[in-house]
This record gives structure tokens, sequence and C-alpha cells, in this order.
């Protein structure tokens, strides 16, 4: 009896279905990392993955060439001319763009837009505040001219491309202004509304939210741009690498994003799938606290940067994750070097810690995040470093609670990843080569002050730059300081991103920008 | 009947209010000591609360700013008493993380939990009870030490890896099963929560495709946390018979002719069934609070994933909203067994 009630039990349940084995025809499915996202407010977001999803849902007033960075174009903005003085920028607004909620986009909603990062005062809001902008002076420097136009006025002569690339970042994004201030309350400027709802013109709309579960967005019926081919775009919060990989063989989704080495090698030869990478800002680098006395003796700090398998990780625990990268700026700036100056190299790296008396090496101590792959990189560096008597213990923590340490200057040694805000190489030259006050109680950190890197010369240089109107020279000046950087900074700069997605082979058109707030949906097909 | 007609006595009233005045000062205690110990753990960790809001960019005014709003500057007793007045009133505060109210965001997460903590408890029993029983019987014997071979694998091989291997098998190669997540993509945002729970609500939509979806998806997941439950229970139910078994009654039983399938299934698992409960009860309880493994190798969103997340991120609304339904939980389960105590056991009353 109860085995033939077992047997009719498993026949219901694994006869009466068949299981689909592919998604629908008009959405695309990508399984993706999301818990990061704590907002949707472009105002507040600086998460990769907060930041791809408004570039889908909102326009910003310009926007650059993702193959090539230095092509920059108005997106909402028609064009644009720049004062004689370098200080005012006007704004012609296109006419024809109408937001998802039917709203004609002016050049108020622009303004407000721009206004509201600087009054909400959320993280984000130094990359527009550090043109001189301020609650008492917006009223003056962001002014409506017309229904059209708009003046922008900032407080220095600034390299152009400086500013315009920060208002291609995920702050420089227009909302639309009555769809906020509707739900405006106690004069929140709907701050916190905005945080799990939309408000833009971009080619989609955001459908649903669920935190560290799904997105779903749907297509943008008032587009005023070229149709997105694919009506909707679920992303699921999928973390494992191995899962990702079983439903993207299986045809359950069309996009792993977050597949590791292993499952990357285990996908080739599967002609269903194709692999795609793409340079990303981020940094991998390692920061050595000058308050430790052995690593702020300059030899020490060239020794380990040639006691680093630079290629060696990069071809076994990263494999096709990140490349080979030795200066503060990222291939794809302006002005990046790309010279690879340091290799492992042991001998060297004990002649040098000979000449400060140091060859039978020291111990120090290494904070490493409990992520893959920091925490293998961080075991490769251990016994690379070990080459030269150097004892590493590498202390493992939680992602926050390393960087708690590390905004406390308490860490001797501090494997990290940095990745740019805006495409203008300032954006890099402001934390690794510039630090205005070296104080324990500075009021800004960059990592040069978490460092405790005290450097006036060079942080005057770096001010100088953005100064600079000639792109050339400005580019000169910035391969100059990346060189003096290597030779001196406490700073081991190793690799650069990549990062890698995997497609179902039909899936086509993707568009992988070289920031995460450049990776488009629009124009996928399948 | 008895018990019945005594109801309303003075003196059961009496007690019963006694009673209900001890219960009501036991759970006050004891949630006020729960949140006490999370409040001041979150507090030790070594995590700054100002970084999972602002981010690693934020300008010092930010920080700044943000850390007063969220009353970090404050002593520590007057962050918990406002803490606690919020909690009083049913404000359990917004989770940093999700920009939306902790009540909110556990209302959405512990349904998917609860559902698969409860097919799995029924697995782990249906399957559990009977193979206690059996190994029980027949100590020694081959199916003996099958069992507890099975149950060793149960409690020693990690649950993480065989997730895997169950989604590679029955999902990648056999194809019998679905993967990960809670129903096929195409079927999200169809039907609309009631419950939470996807399998109800499936149904009180009239969606019976969804509904053989879901319990599809549901069954891999089920069966892998079934299976610990099932190693469990069979290890208890085992020992629990082998006593039975050896008291006099069961000799008794015997002599008088009863058949052996009854004294075994009747007289002796009905003499367990009251620490079984207990047990079960406990299992349950467990599987309550949320598997953060299984949850991560099936994509499942539940509150293990969230809670542990949260206290990753110092994200506190959200760590002590959820202890405080944890700790629900195990109280009203403890309280529910001991009243299915008195209920079978008239000695305990």
């Amino acid at each position: 009896m109860k085995r033939s009630l077992l047997i009719t039990l498993a026949l219901v349940v694994f006869g009466a279905h068949v299981v689909l084995a592919s998604t629908p025809k008009n959405t695309l499915v990508i399984a993706h990392s999301i818990d990061e996202i704590i907002t949707l407010d472009p105002a507040e977001i600086l998460e990769f993955s907060g930041a791809e999803l408004a570039a889908n849902v909102y326009d910003r007033l310009i926007g650059y060439d993702v193959d090539n960075v230095s092509d920059i174009y108005g997106v909402i903005a028609e064009n644009w001319n720049i004062s004689g003085d370098g200080r005012t920028y006007t704004f012609n607004i296109r006419k024809n763009i109408t937001f998802a909620s039917g709203n004609k986009l002016t050049a108020e909603d622009v303004v407000f837009s721009l206004k509201r990062v600087i009054l909400l005062d959320k993280s984000p809001a130094f990359i527009l505040s550090q043109f001189g902008f301020t609650p008492d002076n917006i009223a003056e420097t962001m002014v409506q001219t017309g229904d059209y136009t708009v003046k922008i006025t900032v407080d220095k002569p600034y390299a152009p491309t400086f500013f315009l690339y920060c208002l291609t970042a995920t702050a420089g994004s227009v909302l639309d202004k009555k769809r906020v201030m509707a739900h405006e309350k106690d004069g929140d400027l709907g701050y916190n509304w905005l945080k799990t709802n939309h408000a833009g013109s971009g080619p989609y709309i955001l459908k649903k939210w669920k935190p560290s579960e799904i997105i779903i967005l749907d297509v943008n019926k008032r587009y005023w741009g070229e149709m997105p081919k694919l009506k909707r775009v679920i992303v699921r919060h999928i973390t494992e690498s191995a899962t990702q990989r079983l439903l993207l063989e299986k045809g359950d989704i069309d996009i792993a994003r977050n597949l590791q080495p292993d499952d990357i090698k285990g996908l080739a030869g599967n002609s269903d799938i194709t692999v795609e990478t793409r340079a990303k800002g981020a940094i991998y680098y390692l920061g050595l606290n000058q308050k430790n006395k052995y690593l702020k003796i300059p030899q020490v700090r060239q020794a380990l940067k040639y006691l680093i398998d630079y290629k060696g990780m990069e071809s076994t625990i990263l494999d096709g994750k990140a490349t080979v990268h030795q200066a503060f700026l990222p291939k794809g700036f302006l002005g990046s070097l790309d010279e690879t100056p340091f290799s492992l190299d042991v001998e060297k790296a004990k002649a040098l810690l000979k000449e400060v008396g140091l060859e039978k090496g020291f111990s120090v101590t290494m904070d490493t995040r409990n992520v893959e792959p920091t925490t293998s990189m961080g075991l490769a560096i251990q016994a690379s470093l070990a080459l030269a008597n150097i004892k590493l213990e590498i202390i493992p923590g939680e992602g926050k609670q390393t960087l708690t340490k590390y905004r406390a200057r308490n860490h001797d040694i501090y494997i990290g990843r940095w990745g740019p805000d805006y495409m203008d190489p300032h954006t890099n030259a402001d934390t690794f080569a510039r630090n205005p006050d070296n104080a324990d109680d500075a009021k800004s950190k960059p990592l040069a002050w978490r460092n405790a890197w005290d450097i006036p010369k060079m942080t005057k240089q770096a001010d100088a730059a953005v100064l600079e109107m000639d792109s050339k020279k400005r580019a000169e000046i910035y391969l100059a300081l990346q060189k003096e950087h290597q030779r001196v900074s406490p700073f081991v700069i190793m690799f650069q991103d990549i990062e890698i997605l995997a497609r179902r082979s039909n899936v086509n058109g993707f568009i992988l920008g070289p920031s995460f707030d450049s990776n488009f949906y629009y124009n996928v097909t399948k | 009947m008895k018990v019945m007609l005594n109801v309303f006595t003075p003196r059961s009233l009496s007690k019963a209010f006694k009673q209900t005045i001890r219960l009501v000062a036991i759970v006050g205690v004891t949630f006020l000591g729960l949140l006490l110990v999370t409040f001041l753990i979150g507090r030790v960790v070594p995590i700054d609360p100002v970084l999972a809001v602002v981010g690693d960019k934020a300008s010092a005014d930010v920080y700044d700013r943000v850390r007063l709003e969220m009353g970090l500057h404050l002593p520590l007793w007057q962050q918990f008493f406002i803490y606690l007045k919020n909690v009083v009133s049913g404000d359990l505060g917004i989770s940093v993380l999700t920009a939306r109210p902790v009540l909110e965001d556990i209302i959405r997460v512990f349904p998917a939990t609860l559902e698969l903590a409860f097919i799995a408890t029924l697995m782990g029993i249906f399957f559990g009870i009977p193979l206690g029983v059996f190994s029980a019987v027949h100590q020694g014997s081959f199916l003996d030490q099958v069992t507890r071979v099975i149950g060793l694998f149960g409690y020693s091989l990690p649950i993480f890896w065989l997730g895997l291997m169950g989604l590679m098998v029955f999902y990648a190669k056999l194809d019998i099963l679905p993967g990960p997540g809670r129903i096929d993509v195409f079927y999200e945002e169809i039907v609309d929560p009631v419950t939470g729970i996807m399998l109800v609500d499936s149904i009180l939509a009239g969606e019976w495709e969804i509904f053989w979806n879901a319990l599809h998806h549901i069954i891999l997941p089920a069966s892998l946390l079934g299976y610990y439950s099932m190693a469990y229970l069979s290890r208890m139910t085992r020992s629990f018979m082998m006593e039975q078994l050896r008291q006099e009654y069961v000799l008794t039983a015997r002599v008088k002719g009863i058949a052996e399938w009854r004294v075994i299934w009747g007289h002796a698992l009905g003499n367990c069934a009251i620490p079984l409960i207990t047990v079960i009860a406990l299992s349950f309880g467990t599987l309550l609070e949320g598997s953060v493994l299984t949850e991560t190798v099936f994509s499942w969103p539940g509150l293990g994933l969230y809670l542990t997340r949260s206290l990753l991120n110092a994200d506190m609304n959200a760590v002590l909203g959820s202890t405080l339904v944890v700790g629900t939980i195990f109280l009203s389960i403890n309280m529910f067994s001991d009243f299915l105590y008195k209920v079978m056991d008239p000695r305990a009353r």
C-alpha cells in the first residue's frame, strides 16, 4: 500500500511536468550577484551593480564611447559650449525626450537632478561637489537659462574633460522632477521614495526590486532613442559560481556574470556558450602602512615590489580575471602608464633589504578579505615574501571589518581593490597620489592617507594636473606622476580587473563598457 | 472529561492566572536578555556601522552626518533604550542594506524559509522515524548498519557539497528537477504574494502550473535539509525505541499474543511519541533559523541569508529584528511542545 502510494506520488511529481529548458524569447535572464545594492537613488548609488542598473533606467547629460573613452558625446544634452575662461558650461538639452512617466524632459529636470545631488549630500556627492558646488551657491552656479538650456559654473578653470567625465557618472543621471517631487516627504527631495523606485527616461523601467533576490526591468515604451530589442530583463541574484554555470549550461539563464576561473575553464569547448571579457577600471594593490617601522623604509617598499609573483598569479589564481598592471591609472584612462617595471626578482629584493640591514627579514601582518580571489592572492604573496625571509601573517576578515581597520590606519599591509568613480584620471590620482592632510584626524581619507604617506609635493602636482586644459600636456603630467609613484610609493600596484561574462551563443549585443555604469542591455538580441 | 469539569473551579482559575503571569514574565525577560546580548555583540564587532550606509568613498562630512543620524554618538545604554522603545511601539527600524523596514524584509524572507523547513521536517519524519524503528527492532542487522551509515553521512557531509552534487545529478544530468531558485524565471511576478509561501500562494491564485513548478523547485533543497533532519530523527527514534522495547509492558503485550507489528508500531512507538515531539520541534526550530549554505547553493532567499548578510554588514536593525523572530520561534516551539506534553501525558499536567 505504502509502496504504491510512493510510486504514485513520484509519478505525479516527476511526470506531470516537463521542465522547460530555455528562457522566454523576449526576455533576457542574467545571473548576477546583486546583494550589494543598497539604494536605487542615482544620487546615492556607488555600488557596481547599482550603477549598472541606473545606467539602464536613467539617461545622463553626456556619455562616452565605450570603445574609445576619449570620444565624449551628448546624450540628454544635444551639445554644449565652454566659456573662454573655462568656468562656464552651457548645455543645450534635446527637445524630444519624454520620461517613462510621460512627463517632458526639460532643463528644469536637469538642474533639479544636479542640485539634488549636492543638497542630499550622499556618498557620491563628492563627484560634483569637487567643482565647488555647495548648497549655498547652487542657486547661482547651476542655472536654468531657458526651457532647454542650462548654465553651470565651476569654481576653477578645470580641464573640461574632468568635469564632463564626472557628469557621465551615475550621480549625473537626470531625474523626472515632477514624479520625484510628487513623492517628497518632509523636504527629503523624494529620497526615501526613490531609494526603491525609479524616475528615469532610459531604455528600461524598473518593475521590481527584491533585495538580494531579483530585479525585473521592462522596456520603457516611451523611450526616445532606438527601442530596446527585448521586452524584459530579469536579473537573478545568484552568488555561487558553480550554480551560475549549471544554469547557463542548461540554458535557464542567458548570461552568467560571476563565474570563477575554474568554471570558465570548464565551459571551454562548449559551442553553446561564448565568453567575453572587458578590462574594468578596478585595481588590485597592496597598501603598506608608513606607520610600520619596516614598511616606511624606502628600500623595503621597493623590495616588496620585487617580491610579488605577478605573472604567476595572473596565470593561475586570476586566470583571465585580471591582468598585470603596475601604475595607478588603469589602462583606457587618459595618461595611463603601461610599463611594468616590476617582476619577481628575489635577488634584487634581497640586495635592497641588505642595504638596510634586513637581510634576515622581518615579520609583518596583512589584512585580507575572505573572498576570492583575495584570499588566494594573499597566500601566494605570503609564499613569495618568504623567499626573502619576510614572514607574512595573514589576518583574514570580513570586507567591512578589514575596511574599518584600514580606515583607522591600524594595519601593516592591506590587500585592496580600488575602482574609479568616473572616467577621468583624477579619480585615481586623487586617492593614490594626493594626501592634503596626513594628521590622524584629517577630514578626507584617501588611500595615501590610509597608509600614512605624507606627500605635499605630489599632492600639488596632482592638483595642478586637473587645471591643465591641454589634454596632451595633461597626459604627460600623469605619466610622470605615475613613474615617480612606482619609484617611491607605498603601493604595490599589481593588477587591473577584467570583467568576464559568459553568455549563451545566441545572445548578442550586451554592451560591456569600461565601467559598470557603461554596461548596457538595450542592444541585446537573442 | 475529568479535566474539563475541573477547568472552572476557583483554584484552577487562580492557578491558570499564576501560570499566565509566570509565562509573560519568562517571555519578557527572555526577549530583553536576547535583545541586550545581540545589541552588545553588534556593538563589539569591529565593524563600523556607518560604513555600511555610506560606503568607503563618502566624504568626511557625509560620514559625520550619517553617524549623527544613526545616533551612534550617544552612550550605549541610550542607544539601546531608544531601540527598545521603538520595538515596543512595533517599529523594528529600517534595514541599511535593503532600504526597507526590517519588518517588511522579514515578512518577505521568512515564508521562504518556513516553506523549506516545513517540507524538510515532513520528509525527516516520514523517513526518519520508520528507519529508526526498524533499526531498533533489528539491532545489529544489515538494515541497522545501513541506517547507521546513512545517518553518519547525514551528520558529516558538508551540505553545500551535497547540494551541488544534487543539482549536478538531478538538474544537469538527469533533467528531472529544475535548477536553483523558488520558481522558474518566467513565472516570476505572476502570483501576488499573500502568504509569501509559494506553494500556498499559487493555489490561492489558481495557478496550478506555478504550483507544480514551485513544488519541483522545493524537492531538492527540502530533501537535502530533510536528509539531515532524517539522520537526526532516526538516531533518536532508535534509542527511544530500544529503551521502550526493554520495558515489561512490551513483554506483557507479546505474551498476550498481540501481533508483533502492533506491539512495535502501536505500543512501543506510542510511548516514544512524547520525547519525539520535543526532538522534532527542536529540529524544526533549527531549520527555521534558515540554513545559510542551502540557501546560498539554491539561491533561496530566506532568513538565513538575510541574517548572515546583515550581521556581516553591521546592519544592526536587521540583525536585532531577525533575532527577535528566531527567539520568538524557539520560545513558541518550546511552549507548544510543552503544551503537547500536557495533552498527551496526564502526568505532566
